[in-house]
Order: structure tokens, then C-alpha cells, then sequence
């Protein structure tokens, strides 16, 4: 009898454990429905921050999902995940299979996410579930997974890059006319860089922002990083030099000043804002510019230079398919529901109200028309992704090459920061980024 | 209800033996009560250690030798098994992730060394001088233990601005204002982010070492200093021959806690460099990370946290080895 309350200890001890675990289990899931219809059901969402805040992006879509539920009577569980998080938040889920029904993604993440076969491959038949893959801008489904498999995931937000100049620095320097090509931007730049003011803000800390600017310059030299078979030939005299020339643009030419090389809290956005810089390449910054108090009328929007010539396509492209996908996690319990809210998403009406909100294009054809998508920024936005936007390589090794080159190129501004950088030392970061990459 | 079954079978266990128990022998059940009880007290908690620490663990273990990439992600279970193969990789110090590792190994090493070494310095000074009692030492005390009562997050973010070129408070003060740089410095890139982790490693840590010692000056009786200084002992004599003796024990933990932390501190160069650390400064926390979760080769991440952990374990074992006193009779 004197044994008992250890006994009992004991017990309590495996009942927490026990209840811990099912907890653990049953956690994140959400209600099913039988019904075919979906009415009813709970499902997840993890949007990506698109606003200038996460509270933002609330107050973006809380609205528009409580008309979905007033619709088809499915509630959506909104959580706004920030870009810092997102992708090991998916993949914590991937690994866990304890994740949310739908969820935003970087469009570059695609393939590589597609191999860990996290996510419901969109063949024909779920295609028809939300209204068909005709209803998609053609350009925006090249970057949605590898080629020859079902999709992935499917464009919600499409952006591109372009360079925005700010027009009163150019006035003050003579300049009449945004550069078309790298050596009008480098003369230019050395024209507006003075004392207090640099021709170019460069977010030289950023991984994403190196990664999409260093794969532009490659391909205008004929690089992909990627052989087609999908192996990395990242030291390819091409992407040598295509690096190579876009950290130069501080390292030996100088029209970006020596502390853009630590950027990478969008502080180039900032200082472009505030004058300080006079050009800045970005994707879809107007929304973000607004909301550091610079209107529209201060700035010109431009395609983003090519070597020679007129943007295009080969090796004139002059941006990457930039922008958002949506996925469903293949153990959804609500594939019903899932697939009703991304139709829901991706109607013309709603990317109507989304773009328009977030200042990016609606990869739905028919949402294109609307006179939302007309602004000065949009339309040349627009045209850069109809005539001269590459895909970015759709390969399984993509997330990692974004991390490793990113990093390659953060240390190589580094060295920017101090003076000219060497073909040769490019081509060794290169080559110890392509090292790292699994076989 | 199995409570009361299993104490009614030991009720109806012991009761045949009680007319065989020889006299002078203690009686098993109390016996077994008083040894059984202090584990059993103990076993939740073994338990839980088990949950949260042992089993992560051996998983952790195991993965490091199956090739788990982000092809098995979903199905991690389902990974194949690698052998040595992912060993073979990360130990292979003429490759690219191999000479990557050993890189980062001695960066770590010799940050520790240094970290450690300059945070124990600080701790002792400060504790000695803050030993006799003076107007304001409790509130000097109390600053003095601010940056370890801060969280780390936000106090090393602090840091981050403080050493950011442009407007960093640091670059402000040393160029700007006293003119001791002919230029802005970049510490939180290249060489000086080296020196700008140390910095912050020991800001953070030292408060420590403060707190400990001067824990530990408390045990050591005034009669001890008095008899020295009776001797004719100076203050330096007094701190070798008296202070450091009689604080052996609490440095030998104080050094092992604070080498433990520094070496795996995460937290400290993340937030400083975030995903990318800078080459000078590439810790092994952060290279594994990187390693594992940004490249999604967790195969390979494993493995390096495995060797790592031998690393420390032997260590360990043999510092406190040298540092015990022999337990001869």
C-alpha cells in the first residue's frame, strides 16, 4: 500500500504523456466534411506577407474571406506568415504532415518543393476543379514547377522587376531619359552620384534580391545556372560574368555606395524614398515606396537595362517571373473546400481586388483588362512579364541554389565594398556554391 | 483501478514471506521502499528527459546516416539509408563541405577561446572589485547584471544597428565623432565581423561570470585574507594565493557553463548576420543550420551536429577529468 503514491506518480506521468501525444496529434487539423460541397469545413490558410505589414495583410483579406465563407459557407483560418518564416514553416509542415489545407509561396520555390511531393500536383481534372489551367497568363504557369509534371502550385500574384528613377535627380543631373543599357545606367549613375546621393540602391545583403538579379545578368550572358538536364554549371563563363558585372556596379564602377553591401531590411527601398539613391531595380515597389511618402508622380518606372538592344527575349530578357503561388497540401482532409477556395482566389474578380491592393499583375487573363492594372507602373510591369521575363530555373535544386548563391553574392559585396572584384574570385565563390550542392 | 490490483498482489506478496524473514535482515518491502522510492520519485522526470532530450536525439543520430534530402521530405521515415556516406562527406576535409566545416570549426574554437577567456576576465575583476562594501554597489551590481537579464533577441538586435555602417551608433562614434577611423568600418561584414560577435558574445556572458564568482567569494572566510595579509601578503598575492584557490570548484563549472554556451550559442550570431554569416565569422551553430535546413540536406546537417556533439562530449569529459580533484583517500 505504500508504494501507491509513486504508483500513482507514475501513472499521472504516463497519462500527460499520453494526452501530450494525442494533443500533438490532433493538433492543426482541421474539421473534415463529408458533404461534396465543402459547406461547413474549416480550412487552413497561410498567406505570405504582401502589404507593407502583416497587419496589412489582414486587413487586406480578412474581407474578402469573409465573403468566401458567406458564399460557400467554408471558413478559412488566416495566418499571415512572414517571409523569414515561411519557407521553413512549409517545410515543417511538409516533414510533420501537421500543416495548413492552403499556402502562399514564393513561385521560385516551386520545383523544389514540388520534389518533396508536400504538395496536390495540378493535373488536368483538379485543373478543371477551379476553372481550368486556360484561364492562367501562360508566362506565370512556367514558373509553378518542372517541366513535364503536373504543376504544383498555381499563380496568384505575378510581379516583375523594373528599374524606378527618381525624377527630380535626373532633372538636376540633365538626364532626360531612363538608361535602356547597362552602360547608360553606369554613366548615369556616375553622373547622379554626388556627396550625399548614389546613383543606385542595391539591397547587396539580401539573398533573394542577389539570387534575382545575379540569375538577370547571367542569362543577358547566356547563363542559366542550370544544365538543361538540371545540373549546376554555376562557374559558366556567362554566369562569372554576369555576377561579376552586377557587383561591380559598386565595386568598380561605384554608383552604389560601399554600405549597400550589408542592406537587407529593404533599406535601399528606404534610402531610394528619401532620395538618397537615385535608381533602384525592384520588383512592384510602388506600394512599398508609397508607404514610405513617396508618390507616384515623384518616380519613373523603366524596364530594367539589357546589354544592347531592346528588352526581349534570349539574351535580352530583363527580369525574372517574379511572384506568388498557391498550393494545397496533398493530406489535406478538405480537398473539396481546399480547391474551392483557390478558385475562389484566383477568380478575375478577387485577383481584381487583390492586385489591386498589393500593386501587383493578376496572372488570370481576365483580370488583366481592368483599368486598375493601367498605372504608368503596372503597365510597364505588365509588359516586361508578357515580352522579357525568364522562369526562373524550375529544377528541384532551386531552393538551394537561391540560398548558396545568395550567400556567394552577399560575400562578394562584401569585397565590393572595398574595390573592384576579380573574375577569378567570383568564380570561386561560384565554385564553392555549386559544391555545397547535393548531388 | 491497476492501483489498487498492483498494491493489493504486493499486500498478498509479502504476507507468505513474513514467517521465513530471519532475524536481523531488514524486511525486503522496506528495503525495496527505501531504495525504489528516490527512483521512483525520479522516474517523471527521467521520463520526460527521455521525451524531450534522449529520444530527439537518437533520431537526430539516426538520420545522420540516412540521406534525407528534400526528395524525402514528406516521407522522412522512408529515406534511404546512407551508411557512412554523409561522415564520409562532411569529414572529408579536401572537399568543398568538409573544408567548409573545418573552417568553421576553428572559427568557433577560437571565438570560444576568446569569448570565454575575456568574459571569465571581466566577471573576476568586476566580482573582486565589487567585493568590499562601498556607497552604490548594490546598484553598480544591479547594472552590471542588466545585459544578462535582457533577452537576447532584442538586446543583440540592438547590437546589429549599433554596428551598421551607415548609421551605427558604433561607426558614428569612432568616426564621426572622434575621428579614430579615416573611414566608416564594416563590422558586420568581412574580418571586423569577428571582433563585432566577441563583442557582443561577452557583453552578453560576462554578467555571468560576475554573478557566479561573486556567489563564490562569498564562501571564502575574511580570517583567510586577514592571516595573509598578516603575513605581509599585497592585494595581488592576496587574489593568487587566497581568492583563486578557494574559488576552484566555481570556476571549474563557471568555465565548463560558459565554454558550453558559447561554443553552441545560436541565437547571438543569427540575429547579428542572420542566415549567412559572414566567412570570419561562420560559427558552427549557424553553419549547421545552414547546412541543414536552408540547403534541405538534413542527412548532411545531422551528421555535422553528431561529430560536433562527440566533439563536446569529449571535451567535457576530459576537462572535468584534469580540473577534478583525485578522489586518492
Amino acid at each position: 500500500m505504500s508504494l501507491r503514491p509513486a504508483r500513482m506518480t507514475i501513472l499521472a506521468t504516463a497519462a500527460i504523456i499520453a494526452a501530450t501525444s494525442v494533443a500533438a496529434c490532433s493538433s492543426g487539423n482541421s474539421t473534415s466534411s463529408g458533404a461534396g460541397t465543402g459547406a461547413g469545413a474549416t480550412i487552413t490558410y497561410w498567406a505570405s506577407d504582401q502589404g507593407s505589414s502583416i497587419a496589412d495583410d489582414y486587413k487586406v483579406l480578412n474581407p474578402e474571406l469573409a465573403k468566401f465563407t458567406k458564399q460557400t459557407g467554408i471558413k478559412v483560418k488566416l495566418e499571415v506568415v512572414g517571409w523569414a518564416d515561411l519557407l521553413n514553416r512549409v517545410l515543417a509542415a511538409t516533414t510533420s504532415g501537421q500543416g495548413p489545407d492552403v499556402v502562399n509561396i514564393g513561385n521560385t520555390w516551386s520545383a523544389s518543393l514540388q520534389a518533396t511531393g508536400a504538395f496536390l500536383p495540378w493535373t488536368s481534372q483538379n485543373f478543371t476543379a477551379i476553372g481550368g489551367q486556360s484561364k492562367f497568363v501562360s508566362s506565370a504557369v512556367g514558373s509553378t514547377g518542372a517541366a513535364g509534371q503536373p504543376p504544383a502550385a498555381v499563380p496568384l500574384y505575378s510581379v516583375a522587376y523594373a528599374l524606378y528613377y527618381n525624377k527630380a535627380l535626373f532633372q538636376q543631373a540633365g538626364i532626360t531619359s531612363p538608361p535602356a543599357t547597362w552602360d547608360e545606367l553606369i554613366a548615369d549613375g556616375k553622373k547622379l552620384t554626388t556627396g550625399g546621393v548614389s546613383g543606385l540602391a542595391i539591397e547587396g545583403g539580401s539573398i533573394p534580391e542577389n539570387i534575382h538579379h545575379s540569375f538577370i545578368f547571367a542569362a543577358q550572358h547566356g547563363c542559366s545556372f542550370f544544365s538543361p538536364s538540371g545540373a549546376p554549371t554555376f562557374t559558366g563563363a556567362g554566369c562569372v560574368a554576369g555576377v561579376q558585372q552586377f557587383v561591380n556596379l559598386m565595386g568598380a564602377d561605384k554608383i552604389a555606395s560601399p554600405g549597400d553591401a550589408e542592406y537587407d531590411q529593404n533599406q535601399s527601398v528606404s534610402d531610394f524614398a528619401s532620395g538618397k539613391a537615385a535608381m533602384l531595380m525592384w520588383q512592384a515597389a510602388g506600394a512599398n515606396l508609397k508607404s514610405h511618402g513617396m508618390s507616384p508622380s515623384q518616380y519613373g518606372i523603366a524596364p530594367i537595362p539589357v546589354q544592347s538592344g531592346t528588352p526581349g527575349s534570349g539574351t535580352n530578357v530583363d527580369s525574372m517571373v517574379a511572384g506568388i503561388n498557391i498550393a494545397i497540401y496533398k493530406n489535406t482532409k478538405n480537398l473539396t473546400a481546399a480547391e474551392k477556395f483557390v478558385q475562389f482566389m484566383t477568380s478575375p474578380a478577387e485577383q481584381t481586388i487583390l492586385c489591386k491592393a498589393y500593386g501587383c499583375i493578376p496572372p488570370v487573363s481576365a483580370a488583366q483588362s481592368s483599368s486598375a492594372f493601367g498605372t504608368p507602373e503596372l503597365s510597364v510591369l505588365k509588359n516586361v512579364l508578357a515580352t522579357s521575363a525568364l522562369a526562373m530555373p524550375q529544377v528541384s535544386g532551386e531552393s538551394q541554389f537561391e540560398q548558396l548563391v545568395g550567400t556567394a553574392v552577399k560575400n562578394l559585396f562584401a569585397d565590393a565594398a572595398a574595390g573592384p572584384v576579380a573574375a577569378q574570385t567570383v568564380e570561386q565563390q561560384l565554385a564553392s556554391a555549386q559544391a555545397q550542392m547535393t548531388k | 483501478m491497476p492501483v489498487q490490483d498492483r498494491a493489493g498482489e504486493t499486500a498478498s506478496a509479502h504476507q507468505p514471506t513474513a514467517p521465513r524473514r530471519r532475524p536481523g535482515r531488514p524486511r525486503r518491502p522496506g528495503r525495496l521502499r527505501r531504495i525504489g522510492l528516490p527512483y521512483l520519485l525520479l522516474l517523471p522526470a527521467l521520463l520526460f528527459e527521455l521525451l524531450v532530450h534522449l529520444i530527439p536525439m537518437v533520431v537526430g543520430a539516426l538520420i545522420s546516416f540516412k540521406s534525407l534530402t528534400q526528395l524525402y521530405l514528406a516521407q522522412w521515415q522512408h529515406a534511404p539509408w546512407a551508411g557512412l556516406g554523409n561522415y564520409r562527406i562532411v569529414a572529408n576535409f579536401n572537399g568543398s563541405i568538409g573544408q567548409a566545416l573545418l573552417h568553421s570549426f576553428v572559427v568557433t574554437c577560437s571565438f570560444t577561446a576568446i569569448a570565454v577567456g575575456l568574459s571569465w576576465l571581466f566577471g573576476c575583476a568586476a566580482a573582486i572589485l565589487a567585493q568590499d562594501p562601498f556607497r552604490g554597489r548594490g546598484v553598480l551590481r544591479a547594472i552590471f547584471l542588466t545585459p544578462y537579464a535582457l533577452p537576447v533577441y532584442a538586446s543583440v538586435i540592438t547590437w546589429a544597428f549599433m554596428f551598421q555602417y551607415n548609421n551605427g551608433l558604433v561607426n558614428h562614434v569612432l568616426h564621426d565623432e572622434l575621428g579614430i577611423t579615416s573611414r566608416p568600418t564594416f563590422w558586420l561584414l568581412g574580418d571586423n565581423s569577428f571582433i563585432a560577435l566577441v563583442t557582443v558574445s561577452v557583453w552578453r556572458n560576462w554578467p555571468f561570470a560576475f554573478l557566479v564568482i561573486m556567489a563564490g567569494l562569498q564562501s571564502i572566510p575574511r580570517e583567510l585574507y586577514e592571516a595573509a595579509a598578516i603575513d605581509g601578503a599585497g592585494i595581488w598575492q592576496l587574489i593568487r594565493y587566497v581568492t583563486m584557490p578557494s574559488l576552484r570548484s566555481v570556476n571549474q563549472v563557471l568555465v565548463l557553463v560558459l565554454f558550453l554556451w558559447t561554443f553552441n550559442d545560436f541565437t547571438t550570431p543569427y540575429v547579428l548576420f542572420g542566415n549567412a554569416a559572414p566567412q570570419p565569422a561562420d560559427v558552427i551553430s549557424v553553419h549547421i543550420y545552414q547546412a541543414s535546413f536552408l540547403t534541405w540536406n538534413f542527412g548532411e546537417g545531422s551528421a555535422m551536429s553528431v561529430l560536433l556533439l562527440l566533439f563536446l562530449l569529449v571535451v567535457s569529459g576530459g576537462y572535468l577529468l584534469i580540473t577534478s580533484p583525485r578522489r586518492d583517500g
